[in-house]
């Protein structure tokens, strides 16, 4: 289940952060890889001025890790 | 037998002096009862002696030791801790030599990447922060205790056992002159964070220690920086680590830095590893001038309470009842409040105005104050010195983030000691309607500044009214009862501020205070005939809007004996 139906990334958007989310870590490499992608959650965290979003968020993707 | 160091310290920019053992009547077989004894003679200590004998009620201060502090230890006083010392009788003489500051500095990778500036109001007396070394706020405490018939301070007296029954408590004393039993009816407990009081009632503190350990080192330096707090996130030399400076008086710095894993305090202060460190520390900031070094000590971050500060008749003050992270002034500044709170209320039960229930809302007020503490001190301890994985990859990304961004700014942010408000407490009545603004109930007074005179000014260490009037005379419902609230013993005081008054006066326990702009009134969002009920560490028990008809020595003496006793 989803947190929230809208606003959602157009599928080209989407694809397009596929890809640039995957070059990065490909770039910088394993031992940069939490800390990037920590400032990354937080600075999106910012964007999006809603707390409560965060936090499910973080719920939501936490949720059927591979064991 | 007990024998303190009878060397005097040796300090770069203090003068020790040798305190001498005065053999005490007990020990010339005469059987003395004191109202009052008090373990310890650092500032928590004295501050309570000071404040009881204000009361009218004499104390006897125990300390091992022969002279001050070794070492500057607490060196910042807050804008509450002054308001508080000033109460004592000791502000202007610290102000005199200590140095005040409002803003904090964090930088990262050689960038200052946030700053704050600590709040202040025009109608504060004292700077937000003031620092000072620790011996002379101890020093100027015993300077005011000399001048006061009602407190004894006996050196190189160390308390050995402590017992207790339901008419007093028995100390058993060790000094070089040999072993003497001391009888108290009250006992308070303020010998700091190894308190061996609360070792003998078999006591133990509740919370948690944070990992790590952490050097402070004063050094004498001559730096061209202003007297603002200093703190270096990951440092080339300490990676991961946090370092803090302080500028102190006498031309004295204090560094503080968290230690590598596994090292212990033997090596962390081996000479060598100290003049490395600070070396590498100064040389990040570009500095090259000579340093000596004054004082040095290790210590780790703990976050712990009693949790109840009154035990029959011992009272537990300060470090002995709580011990609080020091990112963020917590400790000193901690434990003068409890002193302010715990004295008034002492004084009124030893002289029967109240009844021993009230130093159960003692207890109540600090351990909830200590908690909250502990709670806040836990959020900048966790950003200083991240406790596992998770914590330091957050911190990381923050500082990794700061560089550019502003929105973090905030999390450097290290939540200094504060007043507390005693809102929940039995001593705090309900907030009446019609207030917009001003203290709530539980909260301490807000300082106005008068002319050159500040209310706090006034306050004395009593209860006082606080009178909102448009006249210059006491309406005669208020004064009759104060006449017979006094007539009983207990000390009251009106402080009645009004347009009408053109010059300020203290006649007895009336105080007229001139508001010819009505700026008091407005900040306390008063009307003509508004009330304050203030008790004597200035925090407000009640108001009302409209408060000449009240009986308020009803409900004062509901607050001090009838009410708590019901509640107990």
């Amino acid at each position: 289940m989803s947190i929230s139906k809208q606003p959602s990334l157009s599928i080209v958007d989407l694809e397009l952060c596929y890809d640039r989310l995957a070059e990065t870590l490909d770039e910088i490499g394993t031992e940069q890889e939490s800390l990037f992608l920590t400032k990354l959650v937080l600075y999106l965290a910012n964007q999006t001025a809603d707390g409560a979003l965060v936090e499910a968020a973080i719920a939501q993707c936490r949720r059927d890790l591979p064991c | 037998m007990h024998q303190p160091d009878m060397q005097a310290r040796t300090s770069l920019y203090y003068d020790y002096q040798l305190f001498p053992f005065v053999c005490p009547p007990e020990l010339k077989g005469k059987v003395n009862r004191h109202p009052v004894a008090i373990v310890g003679a650092g500032p928590i200590g004295l501050l309570c002696a000071l404040n009881l004998a204000q009361q009218g009620v004499a104390s006897v201060v125990l300390e091992s030791e022969a002279q001050v502090s070794m070492g500057s230890r607490a060196i910042v006083f807050t804008r509450r801790s002054m308001e508080i010392l000033q109460q004592a009788g000791v502000a202007e003489r610290m102000l005199e030599k200590a140095l005040p500051w409002r803003c904090g500095n964090s930088f990262y990778q050689g960038k200052r990447v946030f700053r704050m500036e600590a709040p202040h109001r025009e109608d504060d007396r004292f700077e937000p922060l003031n620092n000072l070394q620790q011996q002379y706020l101890e020093q100027y405490l015993l300077e005011q205790a000399a001048a006061s018939p009602l407190v004894e301070v006996r050196w190189a007296s160390k308390v050995v056992t402590v017992s207790q029954d339901q008419e007093g408590v028995l100390l058993g004393m060790d000094t070089p002159e040999g072993e003497y039993q001391l009888q108290a009816d009250w006992l308070i407990a303020a010998d700091g964070a190894r308190s061996h009081v609360r070792k003998a009632l078999g006591l133990r503190m509740t919370g948690s220690s944070y990992s790590g350990n952490f050097v402070i080192a004063d050094i004498r330096i001559d730096l061209d920086l202003p007297t603002e707090r200093l703190a270096f996130f990951d440092p080339v030399w300490n990676r991961g680590n946090t370092v803090l400076m302080h500028r102190e008086p006498e031309g004295i710095w204090r560094i503080d830095y968290q230690l590598p894993e596994g090292e212990t305090a033997e090596q962390a202060l081996s000479t060598d590893s100290l003049h490395e460190r600070i070396n590498a520390q100064l040389a990040m900031m570009g500095i090259t001038a000579d340093w000596e070094m004054d004082w040095c000590s290790v210590y780790s971050a703990r976050a712990m309470t009693l949790d109840n500060y009154r035990h029959g008749r011992v009272l537990f003050c300060g470090d002995a009842a709580h011990l609080l992270p020091i990112f963020g002034v917590r400790g000193a500044n901690t434990g003068l409040q409890d002193a302010q709170n715990l004295s008034w209320k002492l004084a009124m039960v030893v002289k029967q105005q109240a009844g021993a229930t009230l130093l159960d809302s003692y207890s109540a007020e600090r351990v909830a104050a200590a908690r909250e503490i502990i709670d806040e001190a836990g959020k900048s301890t966790r950003f200083m010195t991240p406790p596992s994985r998770g914590y330091r990859l957050l911190r990381d990304a923050v500082l990794s983030l700061s560089l550019k961004e502003t929105f973090v700014g905030p999390l450097f942010h290290w939540r200094t000691s504060r007043a507390h408000d005693y809102r929940q407490s039995l001593l705090t009545l309900p907030d009446q309607p019609g207030f917009v603004r001003g203290p709530e109930p539980g909260a301490p007074l807000l300082n106005m500044r008068l002319r050159e005179d500040y209310l706090l000014d006034y306050t004395g260490n009593r209860f006082n009214l606080l009178l909102f009037s448009d006249n210059n005379t006491v309406p005669e419902t208020i004064q009759r009862q104060l006449d017979e609230l006094n007539e009983q013993g207990l000390s009251m005081g009106i402080i009645l501020l009004s347009p009408s008054v053109t010059d300020s006066s203290v006649t007895g326990n009336l105080t007229l205070l001139s508001d010819e702009q009505l700026r008091c009134r407005h900040a306390y969002g008063a009307q003509d005939g508004s009330v304050y009920l203030v008790r004597p560490d200035h925090h407000v028990s009640a108001r009302w809007i409209e408060g000449t008809d009240i009986a308020f020595s009803d409900i004062l003496e509901q607050l001090l004996a009838t009410k708590l006793g019901v509640m107990a």
